[in-house]
């Protein structure tokens, strides 16, 4: 165990990912975060969970400005988010995103979904932008659909499609915001083992999902979430064998006993 | 105990293992083939004999079938009487309206005759194609429009290559070219007042540049794109303007002499070039988040909306001149013009709005978490999607208008329904079927443009959806 530990640390350096400081946020008188301070190294894995309505995504969502946040401070890469454009495009260029239902183009192939940003937003050569679609699309184990269009796949091959199609623009963080909540049930296995893939490779992740299973393979850190406030984060080991808060351990009871 | 034993029953347990597939039949004759084809779409609604009630309802339903057929076969065979069988051809001794008369009137044919008097339209038929145009000109119509049939032929077949480029030429030179061509260049335009207007136009553009760059504080910064497409649209309107003052050595014809198919096509064919774009930015520009460009699109869209055409065309024509100085004369059908671009961009923006907000929000995001711009966002992602959503409420528009130029003869510019009236008044060729045989030319006419139009229309929503299967 202790070997395991100080494995997942070596890959953690001391450069901060991301850091929200005293971060609020309302949706008009609705409180939805509450005091959010979380520091993400480079390298951590993250799992954010908690009840529906905790403000789990709509926190990951203010990491990429898709959520405007009233207050704190959040900065990326050492680039504050605020209102300046300019900050926010060189934030989003760096932070990729995975969606609940995907968000794949429908009207675009699936190499064309995974070329579009490197072609219009990195300005890459359209030959350059395939030829790095097609690597990670080998990565997520599907490149003979690039030809297809997103409706042809099943669900599971196209999140995994989705994840290629963040890893194009190489980001530095990636975000994953419930990727397995809309699948079957036997489907989510092939998404997870792509982000197992993906951490073991030292990406920095934050994902919100309810896999625990997952939470305890690769997460550095659990964090628990309750009407908008961390109640509790820990190393998973620690999280699921000896949780502190009644909340969490209500919750946890709730999701691990069937 | 009873339980027990009936359990330990494996024939007639709950517990089943498949050892075999199940065999792949072929599917009943109800189901394929031409068998099926009719079964399913004529007789399965009238072969249910099961009882008396479904006896009686499958016997009205044949009845009612037997008895459409026949009164639309009727329909057609009333048409084609008219229109084809006892039609009058031609008039090889130049009898002009007697050709067309019953041995009542003091013609030829017999009594009761009543069909299509097509030697009357042979007669007409430059007019209602031309109007008064030169006839010695009439090439430059021709070629107008056989340019015209070209180049949106090779656009709209999907295998020629170099189709983007065509298209941009079709949108931008073919334009210009038919302005010199119809027109014939030579307009009465004082250099000086192009001059003037340009380089208004390109301080206007200047004064964006600089909004843009955040020098005239930060409102106007938020309009720079307002004023830079201001200041675009004067510069284009005077180099046009400019080109139309040039001699290219084409005799000039004014706009008046200009009638029949010619201005319905004119009309018909910038409204729907023009409205598209105005109508793709307005619609953008009511869903903006930017309040101030919210407010204008939503007030110019129920504006326009809120008129009928008929008013529109009479404003353009009879008020606009009050109000302008005195020396600006705008030509009457580029009045007629504006006001049809402007109406249908107003519908074509409502019925773009539709599509996009058919669009799931997921797409934006999908969009702007991978740094995608507003722009790019719309063109590359949101746009493609929703127009093709709304192809039938486009196309449905385009028809609209296509038959809503007729409105333009109220304000006396002869299109083709227009022109056709005329020829009707013309009492050398006075029959009973005179009207009759002009209405039916000009709806054949009407018809296979709307048709076209439609079943192109149609081919591309079935394409769209098959590419994409979903």
């Amino acid at each position: 165990m202790a070997g395991k530990a100080a494995a997942t640390k070596m890959n953690i350096s001391d450069e901060v990912m991301i850091s929200m400081q005293a971060v609020n946020k309302w949706f008009g008188s609705f409180h939805v975060l509450r005091d959010i301070n979380l520091t993400v190294h480079k390298g951590e894995r993250i799992v954010i969970c908690g009840p529906s309505g905790s403000g789990k995504s709509t926190l990951i969502r203010c990491l990429n400005r898709l959520e405007e946040h009233q207050d704190g401070e959040i900065t990326v890469q050492g680039i504050t988010i605020n209102n300046d454009l300019k900050n926010i495009d060189e934030i989003r260029r760096d932070v990729g995103m995975v969606f609940q239902h995907f968000n794949l183009f429908p009207h675009l192939t699936i190499l064309e979904n995974c070329t579009l940003a490197p072609i219009w937003v990195r300005k890459m050569p359209k030959a350059e932008a395939e030829a790095i679609a097609m690597k990670y699309l080998e990565r997520v184990k599907i490149p003979e659909q690039a030809l297809k269009y997103p409706g042809q796949l099943s669900g599971g091959q196209q999140q995994r499609v989705a994840i290629a199609r963040s890893l194009c623009m190489e980001p530095k963080l990636m975000l994953f915001d419930e990727p397995t909540s809309a699948l079957d049930p036997e489907m989510i296995k092939e998404v997870l083992d792509t982000m197992v893939a993906l951490a073991e490779d030292g990406m920095s992740m934050v994902c919100v999902t309810h896999e625990m299973g997952f939470a305890r393979k690769v997460a550095n850190r659990v964090i628990f979430m309750d009407e908008g406030q961390i109640v509790e984060q820990n190393e998973p080991e620690v999280f699921f064998n000896n949780p502190q808060s009644d909340r969490t351990k209500l919750f946890l009871s709730q999701i691990l006993d069937h | 105990m009873a339980d027990h034993k009936h359990s330990a029953n494996q024939n007639s347990g709950h517990a089943f293992v498949r050892t075999e597939n199940a065999p792949l039949l072929p599917p009943p004759a109800t189901e394929a083939g031409i068998t099926g084809w009719l079964w399913q779409n004529i007789f399965a609604s009238m072969a249910d004999f099961s009882s008396a009630g479904a006896s009686l309802r499958s016997a009205c339903v044949a009845a009612l079938t037997v008895f459409l057929l026949y009164f639309g076969f009727a329909q057609i065979y009333t048409l084609l009487d008219f229109g084809v069988f006892s039609a009058v051809w031609s008039d090889p001794d130049q009898l002009k309206r007697e050709a067309c008369w019953t041995v009542d009137q003091g013609g030829g044919l017999p009594s009761g005759w009543h069909a299509a008097c097509w030697p009357f339209i042979y007669a007409k038929h430059k007019f209602i194609m031309y109007g008064a145009y030169p006839s010695e000109e009439l090439w430059r119509v021709n070629l107008s429009v056989l340019l015209g049939i070209v180049g949106l032929a090779y656009v709209l077949i999907e295998r020629l290559p170099r189709r983007r480029e065509v298209g941009a030429m079709m949108l931008t030179l073919y334009p210009l070219l038919c302005f010199i061509l119809l027109t014939g260049g030579n307009l009465a335009i004082p250099f000086g007042s192009i001059g003037m207007w340009l380089i208004i136009g390109l301080a206007v553009i200047s004064l964006g540049r600089l909004a843009k760059r955040g020098f005239l504080g930060p409102t106007l910064s938020e309009f720079h794109a307002l004023i830079g497409l201001t200041g675009w649209a004067f510069v284009i309107y005077n180099a046009v303007r400019g080109l139309g003052a040039v001699d290219f050595g084409l005799e000039p014809i004014d706009t008046r002499d200009w009638g029949g198919l010619l201005i319905t096509l004119v009309v018909a064919v910038t409204g729907i070039v023009v409205s598209l774009p105005l109508g793709i930015i307005l619609a953008l520009g009511r869903r903006s988040e930017m309040p101030a460009a919210r407010l204008i699109c939503t007030v110019f869209i129920e504006f326009w909306r809120g008129v009928p055409l008929i008013t529109v065309l009479f404003m353009a024509s009879v008020m606009l001149p009050l109000f302008l100085p005195e020396g600006v004369n705008f030509d009457n059908l580029l009045r007629a013009l504006i006001g049809v671009m402007l109406f249908s961009a107003a519908y074509m923006a409502e019925v773009i709005r539709g599509g996009l907000q058919a669009i799931d929000k997921g797409q934006y995001e999908g969009a702007q978490a991978m740094g995608l711009s507003y722009w790019q966002t719309m063109r590359l992602i949101i746009l493609p999607q929703a127009l093709t959503h709304v192809i039938p409420g486009i196309v449905n528009t385009f028809i609209g208008l296509f038959k809503d130029t007729t409105l333009v003869s109220i304000v006396g510019i002869f299109d083709l329904l227009g022109a056709g009236q005329s020829a009707i008044a013309d009492a050398a060729w006075s029959t009973p079927v005179q009207a009759t045989t002009m209405y039916l030319y000009i709806a054949i006419i009407f018809f296979v443009f709307c048709f076209c139009m439609s079943r192109y229309s149609i081919y591309m929503e079935n394409k769209l959806s098959k590419s994409r299967q979903h």
